[in-house]
């Protein structure tokens, strides 16, 4: 009960802060114009002056590079969504001292935390749904048909990876009382699984590996490791816990 | 029986001592004033009573219930106000009442009823659906006072409950918290004297985190009878004022002096001998006055005798 009038109350906040509108036209956006920007770059260069030259030298778009092309921008932009949406979840509350007037009331701390993630966690799922289906519609009318399971699949993935960096943005948020910090701590935080998940040998086990093995699932290849996955899923379990374990003692 | 009981509460924030061993008991269905000068520990206490801070050591309790000593938790049926109350901007008031109807699990139509009538109580009912973002200070004061109420609560905190009001605002919100002492305890923190005096019926004084004293209001007027002098300063005396202020307090007869515009407010050990001392004083500095009369002593002057640790020297 404590739990669904939290939720209901950040479902509400990320409308009318246009949260959730912003999420949606940035994934659409990206989501659209990846399959174009694959099938007309060959153009573009041939647009610049001089690059009828090199035009010769770029092979002919495929369905293959649209795909690429939306995984880039989808996990770009997503990323910086969740860590713009998440860096002051938390810490602008304790902040204001709105988080003092709710929790002065019989209101669980962990609903407090578990609504937050919740409501991003719906936001990010409709925007990159939508944002699939854009991309699906507009490489199939430049391309062809991609097979649909495998699309989910991807999609599912990326969501996950962009869970997993609102889940280390809140848990940031929670610890300190300014969003500036919580951001840059997630940066970091982003930056440096970025360079374990190229790390050869290790590097298959961290959330990178979730969108490498997306683009093979598109390729119609079954990936061996999962461990990528795996530790994802734990990351966003340990952050929502320590956000917890820290929130549940902390003064407001 | 008591509503509130705190023994021994002790916080300490790095090295400083916010409350050192605070013992306080607010009896049910009194209005408690709960009065210190600034940093004494009022806050501090308040927020330990709404769940939102953790003593070093001590127990309180609200309605019998112990509050926890391992993790910041509120009691259910506490009304809490902070000094400066904070909302979401993009609310409009109905909206924040119904939220916080919603977390004391009042049903719909129960809450739907509350909502209008608090909104009418602090009169707000006329921007219910404006943004809270667009607010003055005073309107978020009176929501606030308003969120304290969702749930009809048995204890009543108040931290600073008029300071942001006007005069018209602050009399509307006194008679109101007047009122609610008939249906609930209220502590109430407060500054301002004159506003304690008219509402509680109960006075408790804090300074350094230790209570220096606590009795029905009645009882401590009582008790400190001693009366005050005052004093109009003449005119042309104005740049003279703030010395003259320093001479009186070194007086040996006088225990605390205030000043508001051109009146001191002189609260006194002895009153012969304090008139005879100011007498003295005003014709060695040739200061000239319009006015010297025995007043009768108001809860601030009370309230410096015992701040300034008159009460140990009697």
């Amino acid at each position: 009960m404590s739990f669904t009038t939290a939720f209901h109350k950040e479902l509400l906040e990320q409308r009318r802060t246009r949260r959730f509108m912003i999420a949606i036209v940035v994934l659409v956006l990206f989501g659209m114009t990846s399959p174009l920007l694959a099938k007309m770059t060959p153009q573009i260069i041939t647009m610049i002056p001089g690059g009828e030259a090199f035009s010769m030298l770029i092979p002919t778009p495929t369905i293959n590079d649209a795909v690429a092309q939306y995984i880039k921008n989808i996990t770009q932009f997503g990323v910086l969504l969740a860590l713009v949406f998440g860096m002051g979840a938390v810490a602008v509350e304790k902040d204001k001292g709105t988080a003092a007037m709710t929790l002065s009331k019989p209101m669980t701390r962990w609903s407090f935390l578990l609504a937050k993630f919740a409501a991003m966690s719906v936001t990010f799922i409709i925007a990159v749904l939508v944002a699939a289906i854009a991309c699906y519609y507009y490489t199939f009318f430049l391309f062809g048909e991609l097979a649909i399971g495998a699309w989910l699949v991807l999609n599912g993935l990326v969501t996950l990876y962009l869970l997993l960096y609102a889940a280390i943005t809140l848990f940031y948020s929670t610890l300190t009382r300014t969003q500036y910090v919580a951001i840059g701590l997630s940066f970091g935080t982003l930056i440096l699984l970025g360079i374990l998940g190229s790390l050869p040998g290790i590097g298959a086990n961290f959330p990178d590996a979730l969108i490498s093995n997306a683009s093979l699932i598109m390729m119609g290849e079954t990936p061996k490791n999962w461990s990528g996955l795996w530790v994802s899923l734990g990351l966003i379990f340990l952050s929502l816990a320590g956000a917890w374990l820290v929130f549940r003692k902390q003064e407001l | 029986m008591n509503a509130i009981k705190i023994e021994g509460l002790v916080k300490t924030y790095g090295s400083v001592r916010a409350l050192d061993g605070l013992n306080l008991e607010v009896r049910s269905g009194s209005v408690f004033g709960f009065l210190g000068p600034n940093g004494a520990g009022k806050t501090t206490t308040l927020r330990i009573l709404a769940g939102l801070a953790l003593p070093n050591a001590g127990n309180a309790s609200v309605s019998g219930i112990a509050l926890s000593n391992t993790t910041p938790a509120p009691y259910a049926r506490t009304g809490y106000l902070p000094e400066e109350p904070a909302f979401y901007p993009w609310m409009t008031p109905r909206e924040y009442l119904d939220y916080v109807g919603r977390i004391f699990k009042i049903g719909s139509k129960e809450r739907s009823a509350r909502v209008d009538e608090l909104l009418d109580v602090v009169g707000l009912k006329e921007v219910s659906k404006r943004h809270i973002g667009g607010f003055s200070r005073g309107m978020r004061q009176r929501l606030g006072i308003a969120q304290a109420l969702v749930n009809h609560p048995e204890v009543l905190l108040l931290d600073e409950p008029v300071s942001a009001l006007d005069p018209a605002g602050r009399k509307e919100v006194l008679e109101l918290i007047e009122e609610l002492g008939k249906e609930c305890t209220v502590l109430m923190s407060s500054h301002i004297l004159a506003d304690v005096e008219r509402v509680c019926d109960t006075v408790g004084i804090i300074n350094k985190g230790k209570l220096i004293t606590q009795a029905i209001k009645a009882e401590l007027m009582e008790k400190y009878a001693i009366p005050a002098l005052e004093l109009v300063a003449g005119n042309g005396m104005a740049q003279q004022i703030s010395e003259w202020k320093e001479r009186i307090e070194r007086m040996t007869s006088v225990s605390g002096v205030s000043i508001e515009g051109y009146t001191f407010r002189i609260a006194v050990k002895d009153v012969h001998s304090a008139q005879r001392e100011l007498m003295q004083d005003a014709i060695r500095q040739n200061a000239h006055f319009e006015r010297l009369e025995i007043v009768k002593p108001s809860l601030e002057d009370i309230f410096m005798q015992l701040v300034n640790g008159v009460e140990e020297k009697k």
